[in-house]
């Protein structure tokens, strides 16, 4: 049978309301009598609160009310992120400062007015006094143990230490041919999506019934959260994840402003909305990587890697975030360091640090954008010391097609996937070959040209037998649809994940409408609703299309069997004479023929047409199902970029970009697209432009979007794909999870093809992102070595 | 209450009088005023290019605007654009084309494509890219907004010649 939806650039059914203005973000959500949070955040970065006058803004004009966290306490427990990790220090945040603060921007009072315009009026007023503490900024002195602390009650700053070992690593670096060794630092960055976060809370005193309006991927883990937290039943709760406008990660945290409006919504009885500006968000929503990564590789001479060390710190900042906790980011990039390819000696260590600083999180390809750009890194400096060419280093170091599963030296393991096809298909697609005569050309000129590889595997897609993040005690294994079809025949599939971008709307229901046999137009996707279904965590981690496509096709399967069971009695025939196609249930032998809708009504709407015992047994027209991908599955892509730095602007100049990604089945190639350009475009940004810089007070100084610098149109090339045709993976739908693959691959591309184009200075890349200024200072270091 | 001003404008063909405060944002009174939700802030500080509409016939940033400079204006916000049943013709190139994912910065990016599609030749995807950079995406990578306003240039070459 051919697919008549899977595998189609159906146009998606989200957009007529996205491009006509009527799509609806919290922020657009008006419930009338809403009252408006604005916050006074600390200026300081770790101090102690000595005192706090509200004074003045409790009488500014249109202020409810002004509160602080002995206010509040008394109706929330503290969050805190728990793990099963051995050697895990779980951090306690409160809502509001209590007592000392520990990053600059959080919240220490909470002002409610009647508008925004009146709450900010009044949390100017708001004067607090300090007692300032020792800065904790740098990882490397946080990490030491006799380092002022950032929690008291803690041991130390390190929240989280972990190893990973196999193999002989001293043998393997006894006398190599290569040795190299080199200290990598991946700066942090942050989100940024273009949706500030917000979050309306609406208390029904008459259903006594809240409903939390949030820009979150997670409507399900914020439900569980807040039901625990602050001690209200699930029936009593509901998270609703409406129009979301981007999240790459930054939204799958729980944070203190989300339970604050609920808080605030229960004791003052009535809606309560806080939306974040841009300030506000580039502070404080969760932020990435971070990472100072010392690692060591040893080839022989033939270009086979003996061995990898590492040892890793991570500044994860002020608090373990919930629910992933602190080891989310550092534990992954020691986790996937190998990469993709065969290592049988691996040392690996890593310690997640608190520093005065926002605290990090989640953010698009967790972990593996830092450990690719290393692992990659290190592949080009062996294969340049050794006078071979970096993509014939990685064949001979990837998992070849036969050797799959591989269990990789950290034990993930590789189920089969294009590692090799991928690499020979983006060097065909950018004619690898002629792109070196080219660049030998422009050295014979003197121009700074230069080529970059990025091969690296992900797991996504991942049920059950390992956590999302390690350690961390939910379930991220499972995903449930309810698929459901009422008496006027309507079709209605609920998920728990949540769409902020990836046209879940739609591919969800290509799936429904592919595997009931109806027109995609008469299915109804309800998504992004605690409400939906008992149990989701939502959309983080490239799960969603897996997950909610093998949750659809179980579910599809069990009304399947109902729907022929009805139609057999209805079409008076066996079940096997019965087919649907496009909404009817024809009889082969007959031509009696009976739509969906008929159906329906027959069913549930006359009496005696189905015997009562079959009625009892079938009950209502719905399956709800929950699918289980176990270990998940693996996805893996490489990347090739050609770019020129300018000699005078010093500008880099992406030229060619090639991606060649195994995402197996894919419910949507346009979607698909959009998700590789998008993730691409954001992994330049990490590599060139994104940085959040702190100076040594921890005091942000990339606040603004004039600061921080995300790439507009003019900094992204045109980007092309090849999608591998290899074996389909063991998920149910045979999809690969692909949302986060972009922006695992770009960055280590781009250091590389830099490092490629400075070869002539005797310059390369260790540190990212390579900004204009860093840049400079390399091209300045090969013009006075010695300074 | 500070001191209040009134002002009339048109706004997507509907005229309209309000008193407002004079600090008053001309995205905040399009939003929360004339509950036209369409128009999104991203940034509120003139870089994201979120809260573009078309005033007067230009383009601009209606965060950097206050709503006391739209006096006598007249404004089309994307609820003007075209409707869910009858999208005007870039917002059908975008659909096709996959130029929008989360679609929050998609409001913006209609305002700004339209201008540019009017008053420049776009004669190469450089140009059409330099036209774009006003308007922040975190979505799509630009490439199928690229896309989308070359197809609405070739439709209207096609269809003056
Ligand atoms: S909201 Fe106006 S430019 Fe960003
Ligand atoms: S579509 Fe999400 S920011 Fe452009």
């Amino acid at each position: 049978m051919t697919n008549k939806y899977i595998g189609s650039r159906v146009k998606r059914k989200e957009d007529p309301r996205l491009l006509t203005g009527n799509g609806r973000y919290v922020d657009d959500i008006k419930i009338v009598g809403q009252l408006h949070i604005a916050f006074y955040r600390s200026d300081h970065s770790h101090a102690r609160i000595c005192n706090i006058d509200t004074q003045a803004a409790k009488c500014s004009p249109g202020v409810i009310d002004v509160f602080t966290e002995k206010d509040i306490c008394e109706y929330y427990s503290p969050v805190i992120a728990q793990s099963r990790m051995k050697n895990y220090q779980a951090t306690v945040m409160s809502i509001l400062a209590k007592d000392k603060v520990r990053y600059v921007g959080e919240p220490i009072v909470a002002v409610v007015a009647e508008s925004r315009y009146a709450a900010e009026d009044a949390a100017a007023l708001i004067a607090v006094d300090y007692e300032a503490l020792p800065f904790i900024t740098d990882p490397k002195v946080a990490a030491q143990l006799n380092a002022p602390k950032l929690h008291e009650e803690l041991d130390s700053n390190i929240l989280v230490e972990r190893s990973f070992r196999r193999g002989d690593v001293e043998q393997a670096f006894w006398k190599p041919q290569v040795h190299i060794k080199e200290q990598f630092r991946f700066n942090r960055k942050t989100s940024v999506a273009m949706e500030n976060r917000t979050y309306l809370a609406n208390y029904d005193c008459t259903l006594n019934h809240l409903t939390l309006y949030s820009s979150t991927q997670v409507p399900g883990i914020i439900k569980d959260a807040l039901s625990d937290l602050l001690n209200i039943p699930g029936n009593e709760l509901r998270v609703i994840a409406p129009d979301v406008g981007g999240g790459f990660g930054g939204k799958t945290s729980l944070y203190p402003e989300e339970i604050l409006v609920v808080l605030l919504a229960r004791k003052l009885k009535k809606p309560v909305k806080w939306a974040s500006d841009r300030l506000e968000d580039l502070t404080t929503t969760s932020q990435a990587f971070d990472e100072l990564i010392d690692a060591e590789i040893a080839v022989d001479a033939d270009g086979k890697i003996l061995g990898l060390k590492a040892e890793v710190i991570g500044d994860v900042g002020a608090y373990s975030i919930y629910p992933w906790t602190a080891g989310i980011e550092p534990v992954q990039v020691i986790s996937f360091l190998p990469g993709p390819y065969k290592i049988e000696n691996y040392d690996a260590h890593v310690r997640a640090v608190a520093t005065s600083k926002s605290p990090t999180g989640p953010y698009r390809g967790v972990g593996r954008p830092c450990s690719t750009f290393v692992m990659e890194r290190l592949i080009d400096l062996a294969s340049e010391q050794l006078d071979m060419d970096p993509k014939e280093m990685r064949l001979k170091n990837l998992v070849q097609p036969d050797e799959f599963p591989y269990k990789a030296a950290s034990g993930i393991v590789w189920d089969k996937s294009g590692f090799v096809e991928g690499l020979n298909a983006a060097c065909d697609a950018i004619n690898y070959d002629e792109l070196r005569d080219q660049q030998a050309r422009a050295r014979d000129e003197g121009r700074l040209f230069g080529i970059g590889i990025s091969t690296f595997a992900e797991l996504t897609g991942i049920g059950s037998r390992i956590s999302a993040s390690p350690g961390m005690p939910i379930n991220t294994g499972t995903e449930t649809a309810s698929i459901s079809i009422d008496s006027t025949g309507s079709i209605v599939a609920r998920f728990g994940v949540a769409s902020h971008g990836q046209g879940l709307e739609t591919s969800l229901a290509q799936v429904v409408a592919e595997h009931l046999n109806v027109s995609i137009d008469s299915v109804r996707i309800i998504h992004g609703d605690s409400d939906a279904v008992a149990h989701s965590t939502g959309t983080y981690a490239s799960r969603s299309a897996a997950l909610g496509s093998g949750a659809a096709i179980l579910a599809t399967r069990a009304l399947n069997v109902k729907l022929l069971k009805i139609a057999s009695i209805l079409l008076g025939d066996e079940e096997e004479n019965i087919f649907i196609q496009d909404g009817f249930f024809f009889n082969k032998n007959t031509d009696k023929s009976l739509s969906l809708k008929a159906l329906a009504k027959a069913y549930y709407s006359q009496m005696g047409s189905i015997p009562a015992e079959l009625k009892e047994e079938i009950g209502d027209l719905s399956a709800t199902k929950t699918y289980d991908p176990l270990w998940g599955t693996t996805s893996s892509a490489t990347h090739v970029v050609a770019l020129e730095i300018d000699r005078i602007s010093l500008k880099v100049k992406i030229s060619k970009y090639i991606v060649a990604e195994d995402c197996g089945q894919m419910i949507n190639p346009l979607i698909v697209e959009g998700q590789v350009h998008g993730g691409v475009a954001q992994g330049i940004g990490a590599a060139l432009f994104e940085e959040m810089v702190y100076d040594e007070q921890g005091q942000a100084l990339s606040a603004s979007l004039a600061d921080y610098i995300v790439p507009a149109a003019t900094e992204i090339p045109r980007i092309d794909i090849e999608h591998l045709d290899v074996e389909l993976p063991p998920t149910l739908s045979g999809v690969r999870g692909m949302g986060e693959s972009g922006t695992i691959g770009a960055p280590a591309a781009i250091a590389n093809a830099i490092s490629d184009a400075l070869a002539p200075l005797d310059q390369y890349v260790t540190e990212l992102p390579m900004t204009p200024e860093r840049i400079f200072r390399l091209v300045q270091a090969a013009q006075n070595p010695s300074s | 209450m500070s001191f209040q001003k009134t002002i009339t404008l048109k706004v997507n063909g509907v005229n309209y009088t309000r008193t407002v405060e004079p600090r008053l944002l001309l995205s905040d009174f399009i939003r929360e005023d004339l509950l036209l939700t369409g128009t999104h802030v991203g940034c509120e500080h003139g870089i994201c290019g979120a809260c573009t509409i078309t005033f007067n016939g230009d383009s601009i940033r209606s965060c950097l605007t206050l709503a006391v400079q739209a006096d006598g204006a007249e404004i089309t916000t994307v609820e003007g654009m075209g409707s869910q049943e009858n999208m005007s013709k870039i917002q059908q190139k975008f659909q096709e084309h996959h130029a929008l994912q989360c679609g929050f910065c998609t409001p913006g990016m209609l305002a700004t494509c339209e201008d540019m599609v009017k008053k420049y030749p776009l004669t190469s995807e450089d140009e059409i890219r330099d036209g774009l950079s006003g308007n922040l995406c975190r979505c799509t990578g630009y490439q199928h907004i690229v896309d989308a306003v070359q197809a609405v240039v070739k439709e209207d070459k096609r269809d003056v010649s």
